[in-house]
């Protein structure tokens, strides 16, 4: 039996769960082929196509408007496709949706819950809708809300507001659960609390759909990374796959130093450069190991110069993310 | 934060039986509609001042007769279009407005269900009134027609009246902005107040306007109320009729226009 494990230790054992193994023609949690949905003039998605294994944990990352809302929504059951088919649990989400609903968990951006209905109230009932739910006093004691189990949903923190969210996606014990953002605005300690749970609904088996603009969040808790933009998927793969082999190096020194020479020693593709004046990066696609430290160490001394603050990095999903979607603020 | 649960069990999903669903949510709409003050004050309140205030005072005049004789009929009918229609018209407009329509739609529970369970929370809160207004009004010297016909016509009139409200409020929740809800069912509620045969009598209007008038829900529903509870009289076809054409015409249209989000 594997421990609740720490959502960073992607290369663990646990990770690959027997369940995972149990049942290979099952059809996977979400497939989405070519999905198109246009809103008047404006298109969401144009042409999505994603698949979503059982039992994983994927993130759906994209810029404001990239259209993550509206794809998670589509399979939710709540957009009809404009064009491209969604297949949830190998199901139809709106000619399959009353068997889909049992199964399937979703947290929506923000609202749902009426307003002067208190939290306990509103997971008991909610609860009570489902065949073999989880206890929703001890769930409510997990997300850190028993105190708050009396108080109206309006006089709760937007953070507690969330996680009362969060437990009613999951009490229903579903196969799979939607989740949309659900740290947005979470303080550390409950976020930290909604990311134990997250590892520990993918330890038993429950498929986790999450949109976050956290990279940190998809880095430690997902096996899968989707990042879309304008209604396309950009790239998909694992953390370790996105973030690939590439290293990185930083050093300062004095500004102006002509790094060709530099580049003619290292192995080729590798990339230099100087921004702002008198911080170096150089960015090595076949990661970063001794004999290059000593070739940049070299080099530097060759110029007569110091290299200070000499960092060794890799990229991070951050680094791709922003790579892949640009700067450039969205709406 | 707690280590109640060191491991989440594994899924095992499945709705529960219908029934149990919807006396859940009916019990949950239930219990936030009793904490609600505006609610109690709408739906108990304001009918049993009424009742109070003009069957003690001269405050109109009613024709001959008792004055809580006419009085409780109407206030019944008044109990039925606040609950049935402006409290329903309300609190389903800032469901839809909040997402809690939305929400609800990923849940076992089907419209269906959810339609029920608002019908069961409007039943037990109208079962409520009509106990609370025949008491007060038995207090006040109320003194009804009491057959099998009346009671069992006036059971019908308070049914069907309060379908035909029940319409009415969602498909004005189900289209119109949250806050134009609110603004309209309170107006239309005042509205009806004054010429829904209430407490001025239909026989106050113009001979002109009383065929209207009479052929809307509140004033089909308080003249039979009044025919079967006062008079004695026979089975009032013509109010039931009209409250089934409102009903059936509010439901309808209602299915067809209701925005769940």
């Amino acid at each position: 039996m594997c421990p609740v494990a720490p959502s960073q230790e992607h290369e663990s054992p646990c990770v690959r769960f027997p369940h995972r193994l149990a049942n290979v023609s099952t059809p996977p949690a979400v497939e989405i082929t070519g999905l198109v949905k246009t809103y008047g003039r404006t298109t969401a998605v144009a042409g999505l196509s994603l698949l979503a294994e059982r039992g994983q944990v994927t993130a759906v990352l994209g810029p404001n408007g990239a259209g993550k809302t509206t794809t998670v929504e589509t399979c939710e059951g709540y957009r009809r496709p404009d064009g491209g088919t969604v297949r949830v649990l190998g199901l139809d989400p709106i000619r399959d949706a009353r068997a889909l609903r049992p199964r399937v968990g979703v947290m929506l951006q923000s609202g749902g819950v009426p307003t002067s209905a208190r939290a306990g109230d509103y997971l008991r009932v909610l609860s009570r809708f489902y065949a073999r739910p989880v206890d929703p006093g001890l769930l409510l004691d997990r997300l850190g809300l028993a105190e708050s189990a009396r108080t109206p949903f309006r006089r709760l923190s937007g953070g507690q507001q969330q996680r009362l969210s969060l437990a009613a996606a999951i009490v229903g014990r579903p196969d799979l659960v939607f989740l949309d953002e659900p740290t947005a605005g979470l303080d550390p300690q409950a976020r930290h609390a909604t990311w134990d749970l997250i590892a520990a609904l993918r330890e038993s088996g429950t498929t986790v759909i999450l949109t976050t603009h956290y990279l940190e969040e998809a880095e430690r808790l997902a096996d899968r990374v989707v990042i879309i933009d304008h209604g396309k998927l950009v790239i998909e793969g694992t953390p370790a796959e996105l973030t690939g082999t590439v290293g990185q190096l930083r050093f300062r020194a004095e500004p102006g130093l002509d790094t060709a020479s530099l580049l003619a020693a290292l192995p080729p593709g590798s990339v230099a450069k100087e921004s702002p004046a008198g911080a170096y990066l150089i960015e090595l696609t076949g990661g970063v190991d001794p004999q290059i430290v000593a070739t940049v160490t070299a080099w530097c001394a060759d110029q007569g110069v110091l290299a200070q603050s000499l960092r060794i990095e890799s990229r991070t999903l951050e680094d791709v993310f922003l790579e892949l979607t640009g700067r450039e603020l969205r709406s | 934060m707690t280590e109640t649960i060191s491991d989440w069990p594994a899924p095992a999903p499945g709705a529960a039986p219908l029934p149990r669903m919807v006396m859940a949510q009916a019990g949950l709409e239930l219990r936030t509609l009793l904490r609600n003050g505006e609610q109690l004050l709408l739906t108990l309140i304001i009918p049993v001042l009424l009742l109070v205030v003009f069957s003690s005072e001269a405050l109109i005049s009613i024709g001959r007769g008792s004055r809580i004789g006419f009085l409780a009929p109407g206030i019944l009918a008044l109990a039925v279009m606040s609950t049935s229609f402006t409290s329903l018209a309300i609190g389903t407009a800032f469901e839809r407005r909040y997402g809690v329509l939305k929400r609800l739609g990923a849940t076992p529970l089907s419209r269906t269900g959810l339609i029920a369970a608002k019908a069961v929370t409007v039943g037990v809160v109208e079962a409520g009134q009509v106990v609370v207004i025949v008491g007060v009004s038995l207090a006040l010297g109320w003194q009804p027609r009491i057959s099998g016909l009346s009671v069992g016509s006036a059971l019908a009139l308070l049914v069907l009246g309060s379908a035909a409200f029940s319409g009415l409020a969602m498909l004005m929740a189900g289209t119109l902005r949250a806050e134009a809800t609110l603004a309209a069912a309170n107006l239309v509620y005042l509205v009806l107040l004054g010429i829904g045969g209430v407490v001025f009598p239909l026989t106050k209007f113009p001979a002109a306007m009383r065929p209207v008038l009479r052929s809307l829900p509140s004033g089909a529903m308080s003249d039979g109320l009044r025919s079967v509870l006062r008079y004695g009289g026979g089975l009032p076809g013509r109010d039931l009729l009209v409250l089934a054409l409102w009903a059936i015409a509010g439901i309808g249209i209602a299915a067809r226009t209701f925005r769940w989000e």
